[in-house]
């Protein structure tokens, strides 16, 4: 019977020219957009890193990232200890993975950064690192880049790119969402201002704290942005749901977004509205 | 009252108990003259959050309580207690409101987190969450939480983020369910009692890490553990009040720098 279960397709008789073919293109030289599903060339994508078709940003480190978004930069090295709070097996080691791969010593760069004469406090969130979630470190480096920016009368400039809370953190990470709030509501009150930038993936506890309390919120194309995770969602709906409900275009559409801006402008629009947003000194 | 010798896994047990008590229970008990206060303002109503105005220990406290219902059809009319971001919009008003009239805001949480539906997430669910924590920061007015049986994830926290925050003997605070940490991390979420020993959600352990106030013994008899916490809510909102506004506001911020 096995001789009626084969079926006699061209596609199956296709014999592969040569085996080895696979093992001479390098890795990677094809890329697929996940938002647009269209496949280019790795090199078509460019120095930023976006689909030439749909515009979306592929996630980067914060070291890519740094490389063309400000003419200057100079990095906060806190050197702050990691701790396991909640003594979770293999926490330590991960995270030291993580910095060897990233080249950051947490899930956010912190630095004071400069476009033309304008100097401004710079965080950018690595979704490398242990999804970009919130640590206590990544807490204890974006609480002391507000407090820096309030001290010195900046604004601060903030990429969040993260899968939410630090599990492995447990009740601590979810501590440094009012942590951080609180150093967000200082620099606010100082009448200084705060423009969040939400890349591919911002979501949970990072959404729902100080990604969403810029003055402005500016997100890249296609970026998934959310609170709960898609599969809580459909789990709790018990229904599949939209699949660009968590877009950026979907919040900007809803009023949560001010405006979606590609990558190859974000410099621009970061300058803009940082000249825009000076208090008027009386 | 002796040391909770629960484990982890019994304690959250106890925190989802069907003879919890409830938000309409502690309004009756611990105030009077209570006027319940509904809407955003914005959209709508969401009926997940009691908020309103009563009388304590002989003045006005605005109180916010997240509520489960106690029949099955309010159950699934608050949905489970799990607010909307109408529930967070509605709790944020009340609490600029005390502020207005320097009244204390007491809170009580009882909720699994946030409600994690689709409409929830169309209307910001996330963005309401943020914009509590900084009111809550920035709020001159004292602000005590008591966790009465769930505290869950930033969903809880929108609510706690205040000068105090107190737990019943059974109830838990975590950064999420000791169910989707296990299905997270482990990708099985039938391990979900191992996963409420590693969270470290008990009173007890949250006492030790500084991350609560105290604990407040809890009683078969609703009644005497309403006691407890007027007692608890007398004590703080006693000390609370004897500090200057800037003092209060620091002190605050301290409280969570420590992490």
């Amino acid at each position: 019977m096995q001789l009626y279960q084969k079926q006699n397709r061209i596609s199956q008789q296709h014999v592969k020219a040569d085996q080895k073919a696979a093992d001479k293109v390098p890795a990677n030289l094809w890329v697929k957009c996940p938002k647009c599903q269209q496949t280019f060339d790795q090199a078509d994508l460019g120095r930023y890193s976006t689909c030439p078709n749909c515009d979306y940003g592929f996630r980067i480190g914060a070291r890519k990232r740094i490389e063309w978004l400000v003419d200057d930069f100079s990095e906060f090295k806190l050197d702050l200890p990691e701790t396991n709070p909640i003594d979770f097996p293999g926490y330590l080691d991960k995270i030291e993975e993580c910095k060897e791969k990233t080249q950051v010593d947490e899930s956010v760069l912190i630095g004071s950064a400069k476009i033309d004469d304008q100097r401004f406090a710079l965080g950018i969130m690595d979704p490398g690192f242990i999804m970009g979630s919130l640590g206590s470190v990544t807490g204890a480096k974006i609480t002391y880049l507000f407090n820096w920016a309030t001290k010195n009368h900046l604004s601060v400039v903030l990429f969040s790119a993260s899968g939410g809370a630090r599990m492995q953190e447990g009740i601590f990470s979810l501590m440094q969402m009012q942590k951080i709030t609180n150093a967000v509501t200082t620099h606010s009150n100082a009448g200084l201002f705060y423009l969040s930038v939400l890349t591919d993936p911002t979501t949970g506890g990072v959404t729902a704290s100080f990604a969403n309390q810029g003055d402005v919120i500016l997100a890249e194309p296609h970026a998934l942005i959310g609170f709960a995770g898609r599969r809580v969602i459909e789990q709790t709906m018990h229904q599949k749901i939209a699949d660009d409900l968590q877009s950026a275009e979907t919040l900007f559409k809803n009023g949560f977004v001010d405006a979606i801006v590609k990558r190859q402008a974000e410099k621009d629009v970061i300058a803009q509205l940082i000249r825009l947003n000076e208090k008027r000194q009386s | 009252m002796g040391k909770n010798t629960k484990t982890a896994a019994e304690i959250v047990q106890a925190a989802r108990a069907k003879d919890k008590i409830t938000a309409t229970e502690l309004i009756e008990n611990l105030f009077t003259d209570f006027f319940e206060l509904h809407g955003d303002r914005a959209l709508e109503d969401d009926p997940a959050i009691i908020g309103g105005i009563g009388m304590f220990d002989g003045q006005p406290v605005t109180v916010i309580a997240t509520d489960k219902g106690n029949t099955p059809q309010e159950r699934a009319l608050k949905h489970f207690g799990c607010p909307t971001p109408a529930g967070y919009r509605k709790a944020r008003r009340l609490m600029k409101q005390a502020e207005k009239f320097r009244r204390p805001v007491i809170t009580f949480v009882n909720t699994a987190g946030a409600y994690p539906g689709a409409q929830a997430e169309e209307e910001g669910q996330g963005y309401s969450i943020a914009q509590n924590l900084m009111t809550m920061s920035e709020l001159k007015t004292p602000l005590i939480t008591v966790i009465t049986g769930e505290g869950g994830s930033g969903g809880a926290l929108a609510l706690a983020g205040g000068d105090s925050v107190w737990m019943l003997e059974n109830s838990m605070y975590s950064v999420l369910s000791p169910e989707g940490f296990a299905s997270i991390l482990w990708k099985d979420s039938s391990r979900a009692d191992e996963a409420a020993e590693v969270l470290q959600l008990s009173p007890t352990k949250l006492l030790e890490q500084n991350v609560i106030e105290g604990i407040i013994p809890e009683s078969q008899d609703h009644q005497e553990t309403c006691q407890a916490i007027k007692k608890v809510l007398q004590k703080e909102i006693a000390r609370l009040q004897k500090m200057s506004l800037d003092a209060l506001c620091q002190a605050r911020i301290e409280r969570f720098s420590q992490f």
